[in-house]
């Protein structure tokens, strides 16, 4: 298997894998966690599809990857603000209707 | 050029000089929405007069570069979005004002909201400019944690700003991994590059099953809707009237552009059956429940929900050569007269919660009393909700029953009427509670004029946009996205 | 202490989906041409016009400048959705002492600092840049505020709002008046580009270290002089 295939597939794996625990997860710092291994995923299967060159890296991928990873910290810092928040009036971290 | 450069820049620096100096922050917000006004005006007239607009920036030609695109449609959008960004920003300055009470009483979240808002309307223009599938991935983010900022700045709201938060962050990485697999395809990220170099290949249908799939979840189609009532009733007013109007709007346009252009031959004719049915649920759920809800915010976000499930019926109708460009034509019409209308009704929303308290639709009564330019204001809105002549919202229903006979496709029409009758049911229990006459009780703030006033403005818009059809009409077949249509069909 | 329950009927759905989305997307990737150069030719022929001589830099300060230009924008909008939510819980009362978290504070800040400048300068040749320069800058701000905060004393005042909104603004402000001067926004001419992208970038580094500091604490921080 060449080499790049590999790494999308490892890329594919952190993908389902994090949208699974988004899914199942009811506390949300570990739904937040599991967003940023799907988007790290995601950022993996950017950078090995870039790399099917034979000379360098195709460089345009690689900047969207700063571009999205900076997106992401800017989201994750956001999420992890308001779910302080809801830590703090709700007493659980856990949004309501999950709290069932 | 300058105008689309201008749309972008003018709200972003305003956005940064209102977080540097707060005290200005009114001044520069309403400044920052006549310059938006006036670049918005001259674009419309340009591709009326030009054609569609092209703008490579930076002077980069796609692929290595981004492009703007700007035809009807966009065009129509943005006037959307300035007026109803115009109305909001008159409103807020009653309801983030020197004397105001209410809802967002701390001082914080008062500065908080002209340098958000400003940054909020900046994606919104920038997004519908965009003729690039990435710069629409950044577009899309920049909106979504502007929005959620802004909801946050109630704090009641704060649960339904996470759960916000946490499916637009879900929405982007899907839309973002559909990116990936079109660059690896293509080598593109450009619309129009896409659009000429598209096969039907596997990667193609993933790419477009994950864009569309998060998208959906943006736009809030049943059954994926469920974040958007606790988000639109729960955030300040004018948030939640920017958020009805326009942030859901935006990703429906996003779906759009995306179904018109790149994924145009692949889209195969189930899907957009599937989808038509979603919006049936979304008509038929949406109002039976903002039926059942006890609270005036509660009801008018899920008549959004609602509202949104009428413009997915344009993706069954595409399909038919005759019924396709009157369901092109309908389902615009449909989303500037919501736009309009939903705006104006979140605000006169808004302004009874400021002046009794509560918004529990059962003890309305007495609202006709203190405030009859906001009864009136609701009462428009609610006509163009439910689709009465002459109203803009009349006019998007009747194109899209028209479209719906003439391509065979009948059963929408049952889901338009059923659905037409539904939005009567729950915008006359609200008005027949309204009505009542209380005995004198003193509402506790009689809201600053100006936001009754453009409240009511914004209500009257979406009656006119049914008067007053000839000129959108025309600058909508700039571009001809959808073939034009012949004025012979025309009501 | 939050306890996951999970349904039987819930979990069997969600990893049905995730399975059958899995297998569609190993499908499409596999279904990928094994060889493909993308962009990466034109993007080395246009390099010499860019001001900059390494790939990356060129795509993200010039060619495709107005994505960062908004990405700039997002992390700022982040930080301000953060700020109106309430002020910070980080006081002076509680840092973390100790002779290797003071020795280290020490040792490490300025060396950060130098680093910093130096994969600012180096991103217009190799791997570097403005965010991976701010990133480093915020590091150094992270350690600072944890260990020792009065080093710091952030407090909200113009200046401070100025430092956070200077790289997005000046970002605006080139693009604008690029747009004033050639009739198109974030066109360089040519014989500045290199100039103005590395302008770009220090503000930059300056506004993501400062934000990204902010972000870490939480919250915006009390009011100050000249406020």
């Amino acid at each position: 298997m060449s080499q790049y295939l590999w790494y999308a597939l490892v890329g594919t794996g952190l993908f389902s894998i994090g949208l699974l625990g988004l899914i199942l997860h009811r506390h949300l710092l570990r739904r937040m966690l599991a967003l940023n291994v799907m988007s790290t995923g995601v950022f993996m299967i950017f950078v090995a599809l870039a790399n099917r060159n034979s000379a360098l890296p195709d460089p345009v991928p690689l900047a969207m990857v700063l571009t999205g990873l900076v997106v992401s910290v800017s989201a994750t810092a956001l999420g992890l603000v308001l779910i302080e928040k809801v830590q703090r009036q709700h007493g659980t971290p856990v949004l309501p209707e999950d709290d069932a | 050029m300058n105008a689309m450069a201008s749309l972008v820049l003018l709200p972003l620096l305003g956005a940064f000089i209102a977080f540097l100096i707060p005290r200005y922050g009114r001044h520069i917000g309403i400044l920052s929405a006549l310059l938006i006004l006036f670049a918005t005006l001259s674009l419309a007239q340009q591709i009326s007069t030009d054609g569609p607009l092209r703008m490579a920036v930076g002077g980069w030609q796609a692929p290595l570069g981004i492009a703007l695109y700007v035809d009807g449609l966009t065009a129509l959008l943005l006037c959307l979005t300035t007026t109803v960004g115009l109305g909001v920003s008159l409103y807020a300055l009653g309801y983030f004002g020197e004397g105001a009470t209410g809802e967002a009483r701390k001082k914080h979240a008062l500065s908080g909201w002209w340098p958000l808002w400003l940054l909020l309307w900046a994606a919104l223009n920038a997004l519908f400019l965009a003729a690039d599938v990435f710069n629409l991935y950044v577009t899309l983010e920049l909106l979504g944690l502007a929005a959620v900022g802004l909801v946050a700045l109630e704090a009641q709201a704060v649960v339904a700003a996470t759960r916000y938060l946490l499916v637009g962050l879900l929405g982007s990485m899907l839309y973002l991994l559909g990116v990936g697999l079109l660059y690896a395809l293509y080598g593109t990220v450009d619309m129009s590059g896409l659009a000429s170099n598209m096969r039907a290949e596997p990667a193609a249908w993933v790419a477009m099953a994950l864009m569309s799939g998060g998208l959906l979840l943006k736009a809030a189609l049943f059954p994926l809707h469920f974040w958007l009532p606790p988000a639109h009733a729960n955030a300040p007013a004018p948030v939640s009237a920017v958020l009805s109007a326009l942030v859901v709007k935006a990703a429906f346009y996003a779906l759009l552009r995306l179904w018109l252009g790149p994924f145009e031959p692949l889209a195969p004719a189930l899907a957009g059956q599937l989808i038509g049915f979603l919006g049936a649920c979304a008509i038929i759920w949406g109002s039976l429940q903002a039926l059942m809800a006890p609270r005036l915010k509660l009801v008018v976000a899920y008549s959004t929900v609602a509202q949104i499930g009428y413009l997915f019926l344009w993706f069954p109708l595409a399909d038919s050569p005759t019924g396709g460009a009157i369901a092109w034509y309908g389902v615009v019409w449909l989303a500037l007269s919501h736009g309009l209308a939903k705006a104006g009704l979140f605000l006169a929303a808004g302004n009874i919660l400021h002046a009794s308290g509560h918004d529990r639709v059962t003890d309305l009564a007495g609202v006709g009393q203190h405030l009859p330019v906001t009864l009136f204001a609701v009462g428009l809105s609610c006509a163009s909700i439910m689709g009465l002549p002459p109203s803009g919202g009349f006019v998007g229903k009747w194109l899209l029953l028209n479209a719906a006979f003439v391509s065979g496709q009948w059963w929408w029409a049952v889901v338009l009427l059923v659905g037409g009758v539904m939005a009567a049911a729950y915008s006359f229990r609200v008005l027949l509670h309204a009505f009542r006459n209380k005995e004198s009780q003193h509402p506790h703030h009689i809201p600053h004029p100006i936001m009754e006033w453009s409240a009511l403005a914004l209500a009257v818009g979406a009656i006119l946009l049914g008067v007053l059809s000839a000129q959108p009409l025309e600058l909508l077949e700039v571009g001809a996205s959808m073939g034009k249509l012949a004025l012979s069909e025309a009501p | 202490m939050v306890i996951e329950r999970y349904r039987p009927f819930t979990v069997m759905v969600a990893v049905v989906v995730v399975t059958v989305s899995t297998l569609l997307l190993v499908w499409a990737i596999g279904s990928l041409p094994p060889e493909s150069p993308g962009l990466s030719a034109q993007v080395s022929a246009n390099l010499i016009n860019s001001g900059v001589q390494a790939e990356v830099t060129a795509v993200l300060l010039n060619f495709r400048g107005y994505d960062t230009l908004l990405e700039v924008s997002v992390l700022l909008t982040a930080l301000l959705g953060v700020w109106y939510l309430g002020p910070f819980h980080i006081t002076s009362d509680t840092p973390v002492r100790g002779l290797v978290m003071d020795n280290m504070v020490r040792f490490l800040t300025p060396v950060m600092i130098l680093v910093t400048g130096y994969v600012l300068w180096l991103g217009s040749h190799a791997a570097g840049g403005a965010f991976q320069a701010g990133a480093l800058l915020a590091g150094a701000g992270v350690l600072v505020q944890v260990v020792r905060p009065e080093w710091l004393a952030l407090r909200d005042s113009r200046t401070f709002r100025g430092l956070l909104i200077a790289g997005p603004a000046v970002f605006v402000l080139v693009a604008a008046g690029m747009m004033l001067l050639s009739g198109s926004m974030l066109e360089y001419p040519r014989e500045h580009a290199g100039s103005l992208i590395l302008l770009i970038e220090a503000a930059s580094t300056l506004s993501i270290a400062a934000i990204l500091t902010m972000l870490f604490t939480g919250g915006r921080p009390h009011p100050g002089a000249g406020n």
